[in-house]
């Protein structure tokens, strides 16, 4: 267990390093960030001061290090809009994200999950066949399109919730519900899959044999089997609770980390891209683990070792 | 007798890890093996799981490494994996499964399957490669009209035909099956049976037969090799082997085979316990804490394959020992 | 005496949603309380679906006809309730993977309390013992130790013995045993046919044995029926139906059957293969592959014909009429 452990600490401080580096060198390679903030017809020794400054007309590979040690040492530097500490910056954004995307979360879970578990129970039956027909439309409809329509329909033709903004609990409203749908209609779909492939299994046609009510096949032998694969993509959907909001935010105008990345990513801010970046590759990476780990307490087979070879 | 394969003293050992924290171990799958086959002759390896039946399989096709031991083929030293050479081999030594359809390519035709080694190897023209290949359904007893059609669309025994006609249209000189009738009902079980025969009457080729099922070992092997976890224990003619079993894993192995029409006086015994581990395989013959007659030798010392009278062998200290003990058994 | 279990009639139709398909075209077999009866017959015969069906453990997309009576009750549309209250308490059923019929998540002590809180209310440290108890009477060494094991923890054959276990603690009046040993090696599949039928003596537990092996089915069981495309077509015992099958399915399977000593013959393979369901042919499903067959055998499914009391062949021309009765030599 300690092995497993360890060996999946390595993998995921190796992907955090992978992800640092690819972003570093997409963005050097995307636009010199000198003359994007100082603009094309600044004078060139504004622009070679602003570069010294900002340590730009070092060779990339000593930026890159230089970095890597800031890193390290808790230092992300600072945003060249405003010559705050990135880290700074992004930290104040993520309660707004939080505030979308928990509520978000836990709707995604109280939805998807019975209704997926509903549609395999009632497997080809009416409610089977409505339930992913709805969780089909729910994840193929782009998430800016299902915005829009919910802002048509409840804030422009009913009024009764705003657009966009961030003022109250009611602007939240919206871009919440929006999140929340196609994650639901996602995890139906897995649950619903997940189920029908334990309910398949020699086991359960074992534990009626048993004479076990269905009832009492379904909570205590096909649900606890079912949470091995859906614990995964649940796993997907804890990580991308800091980045998972890009598209709404925009759309509704929400002051959180999604639309920082925007603004970030078009003015060339490369402390607050990274930094961002980095969050986001920590909170994958974190959630990960925890999944491995619940998988661990989930699964014996993956607690025990086999005690007698095949 | 001429030999057509042959493996000396093959082992095959895995480092493994026992329990959580991982205290290093060796599996021993293959733990020197040794024997011969001739061209045209059918060898079977028989024995239950673990035993190290198909490792073998796998150690003379070359497709693992052995830990120590040599593989001859033809004449000469099975030459290094993935080599021109090897490949040049490889032709001569096909192999086949249990299970067909996993085997086959669901995209191809029944007639492109069977040529599709031909057009690798790039021999022949297409007319040509198209004949050979008909001529080979023909063999295996598959009608014509069912060249057209793709392995989901065929029964499992058509299925299993299919790739023994694949198998044989390189005219390889040895084919390895690995339990080839196992997942067959048993009246299409003996058509497929009664097809290695005649396969063998006529194209010559020499087959190692692993099965777990010694009725059908009987059926298609003029040789059998019992094998318990990585050894050969027993080695001789079916009949002789099956009628008068020596070493005591192969009389409880014979006597636990359920037949219709039990012959009078064949009584069963019932081994105790699971075949042990292959991490933990016990001291001195391997057998012993199973074995209803074993004695403090066979605690201590390993014993060796040797030729009895009758010409088979056996790894069994009681069958090389006393002849009255052997009796009182 | 009468019959514990009476299967009369019985039919199976799936519906695939596009077309309904029959799996089972009226089957009649009763079981005597303490006795071994042996089904055999090839994959598709319907010999698991016989059973499965008369425990309505097929589930919703089958339709079951006919009728199964356990002690007189009628258990065929019976509500479910009454179903689930006779399975596992009457009737136990242990099958052909035991690895994957246990629960992989649970322990193998809790999985068998699960058993004996339902069919004998035992909780606690009665239901504790009596786990112990059964896990020791179907020969698992150390129970003790074993309780708190998941399946894959255990060896093939122990698990077996873990799902007998679990059949054994609703005290059943008769187990299912569907291909128990299948999945086994042959030296375990001794243990577990010799533990079966000791069970079965002691505790005058009756037992249908489903297998396709014949061996199996000749050294364990008291009267055999031999299935073929959804249909008994003979039945004797066990004695008569090997020594002189009447049938020409049943004496091709034998044929085809590979010895274990005798002198080494070639097989007589039956000619080509089972029909599938939808595709049965006109009459007897065997004509086409019978090397008996004529006119008559297509225009009609041939009714039972009782040869002799207790062995009787759905066969228009059973071996005794065609005068070449081979009658075989029974050790």
């Amino acid at each position: 267990m300690l092995r497993y452990f360890l060996s999946r600490l390595l993998r995921a401080v190796l992907t955090i390093v992978a992800v640092v580096t690819f972003a570093f060198v997409v963005l050097r390679l995307s636009g010199d960030p000198a003359l994007l903030i100082m603009s094309v017809d600044a004078p060139p020794e504004a622009v070679e001061a602003f570069r010294a400054a900002w340590g730009l007309d070092r060779p990339v590979w000593e930026q890159y290090l230089r970095y890597f040690v800031q890193v390290a040492q808790g230092n992300l530097g600072q945003s060249m809009r405003d010559g705050r500490p990135a880290l700074t910056v992004v930290m104040e954004r993520v309660p707004e994200t939080l505030a979308l995307t928990l509520p978000a979360f836990a709707m995604k879970l109280l939805i998807g999950i019975p209704a997926g578990i509903y549609a395999a129970l009632n497997r080809n039956r009416l409610a089977d066949r409505l339930t992913m027909v709805i969780s089909v439309a729910g994840f193929t409809v782009p998430s800016f399109v299902l915005a829009l329509i919910l802002v048509l329909i409840f804030a422009v033709n009913l009024g009764w919730l705003p657009s966009g903004g961030a003022e109250s609990w009611r602007h939240a409203i919206l871009p919440v519900i929006t999140l929340g749908l196609s994650g639901a209609a996602i995890l139906a779909r897995f649950t619903r899959s997940a189920m029908l492939e334990v309910l398949g299994q020699p086991y359960i046609r074992a534990a009626s044999a048993k004479g076990l009510p269905w009832r009492r096949v379904v909570t205590d032998h096909a649900l606890p089997n079912a949470a091995i694969p859906t614990v995964t993509i649940i796993g997907f959907m804890v990580g991308s609770l800091v980045a998972g909001a890009v598209v709404v935010e925009s759309v509704f105008s929400w002051p959180g980390v999604g639309r920082l990345l925007v603004v970030a990513v078009s003015n060339r801010d490369l402390a607050i891209v990274q930094t961002i970046l980095l969050l986001v590759a920590m909170t994958m990476v974190c959630a990960n683990l925890i999944v491995d780990m619940l998988y661990g307490w989930i699964d014996p087979r993956l607690r025990t070792a086999r005690a007698a070879g095949g | 007798m001429s030999t057509l394969l042959s493996a000396r003293g093959l082992a095959r050992h895995y480092a493994v890890r026992t329990g959580l924290f991982g205290r290093r171990a060796s599996l021993r799958a293959v733990d020197g093996v040794s024997f011969d086959v001739p061209p045209a002759r059918t060898l079977a390896l028989v024995g239950e799981s673990g035993c190290g039946k198909t490792t073998t399989a796998k150690l003379v096709l070359g497709l693992i490494p052995p830990t120590a031991g040599t593989v001859t083929f033809e004449g000469e030293a099975l030459p290094r994996p993935n080599t021109v050479a090897w490949r040049e081999a490889r032709q001569r030594m096909q192999m086949i499964y249990q299970d067909p359809l996993g085997a086959l390519d669901r995209r191809l035709s029944v007639l492109r399957q069977v040529a599709e080694p031909l057009e690798i190897h790039q021999v022949g023209t297409k007319a040509e490669r198209r004949e050979r290949a008909l001529a080979l359904l023909d063999a295996v007893g598959l009608q014509p009209h069912l060249a057209g059609r793709y392995p989901h669309e065929l029964s499992g025994g058509q299925r299993q035909r299919v790739v023994l006609a694949r198998a044989l249209i390189l005219e390889p000189a040895l084919i390895v099956a690995d339990e080839p009738v196992s997942a067959l009902d048993v009246s299409i079980q003996a058509q497929v049976l009664n097809l290695f025969e005649d396969l063998q009457a006529r194209f010559g080729v020499a087959f190692l037969f692993i099965s777990h099922d010694l009725k059908v070992v009987r059926q298609v092997a003029h040789d059998v090799a019992v094998m318990y976890l990585g050894r050969i224990v027993e080695q001789g003619a079916p009949e002789a082997l099956f009628r008068e079993p020596v070493h005591p894993y192969t009389r409880a192995l014979v006597s636990a085979i359920p037949v219709v029409r039990r012959r009078a006086g064949r009584e069963r015994i019932v081994l105790e316990g699971d075949p042990p581990n292959p991490i933990a395989v016990p001291s001195g013959c391997a057998f012993h804490p199973r074995c209803p007659v074993a004695v403090a030798a066979c605690r201590s010392e390993t014993p060796a394959l040797k030729t009895l009278p009758d010409g088979r062998l056996v790894a069994c200290h009681l069958a090389h020992g006393d002849a009255a003990m052997r009796k009182a058994a | 005496m009468g019959a514990l279990v009476a299967l009369s009639g019985l039919t199976v139709d799936f519906d695939t949603g596009k077309r309904v398909v029959r799996a089972l075209h009226g089957v009649d077999l009763s079981v005597a309380r303490g006795e071994a009866v042996g089904l055999v017959g090839e994959s598709g015969s319907g010999k698991s679906v016989t059973w499965l069906a008369a425990l309505g453990l097929l589930g919703g997309r089958a339709r079951i006809g006919g009728s199964v009576q356990l002690d007189g009750t009628e258990l065929v549309g019976a509500p479910v309730r009454v179903l689930e209250a006779m399975r596992g308490k009457r009737i136990a059923m242990i099958f052909q993977d035991p690895a994957s019929s246990l629960n992989p998540v649970h322990r193998i002590g809790r999985q068998i309390n699960e058993a004996l809180a339902l069919h004998r209310g035992l909780t606690g440290a009665a239901a504790r013992a009596e786990t112990l108890r059964l896990l020791d009477r179907v020969g698992i060494p150390a129970a003790a130790r074993r309780l708190d094991d998941y399946p894959h923890q255990l060896s093939g054959g122990q698990n077996q013995r873990v799902m007998i276990a679990m059949a054994l603690a609703g005290e059943p009046d008769l187990l299912i045993a569907d291909e128990p040993t299948t999945a086994l090696d042959a030296t375990i599949q001794a243990q577990i046919l010799a533990l079966l039928g000791e069970l079965r003596r002691d505790g005058n537990m009756a037992m249908v044995l489903i297998s396709h092996d014949l061996g199996v089915v000749a050294e364990n069981c008291d009267r055999v029926a031999v299935m073929y495309a959804g249909r008994i077509v003979e039945e004797a015992s066990a004695d008569r139906l090997f020594g002189a099958p009447q049938h020409p399915y049943t004496q091709g399977l034998l044929d085809a059957l590979p010895d274990l000593d005798g002198p080494r013959r070639r097989l007589a393979a039956i000619p080509g293969t089972v029909p599938e369901p939808t595709r049965l042919p006109p009459g007897c499903a065997f004509a086409p592959r019978c090397p008996h067959a004529e006119a008559a055998c297509v225009a009609a499914v041939p009714t039972f014909h009782l040869l002799t009391p207790g062995h009787r062949a759905a066969c228009l021309k059973p071996a005794a009429s065609r005068g070449m009765a081979r009658e075989r030599a029974v050790a």
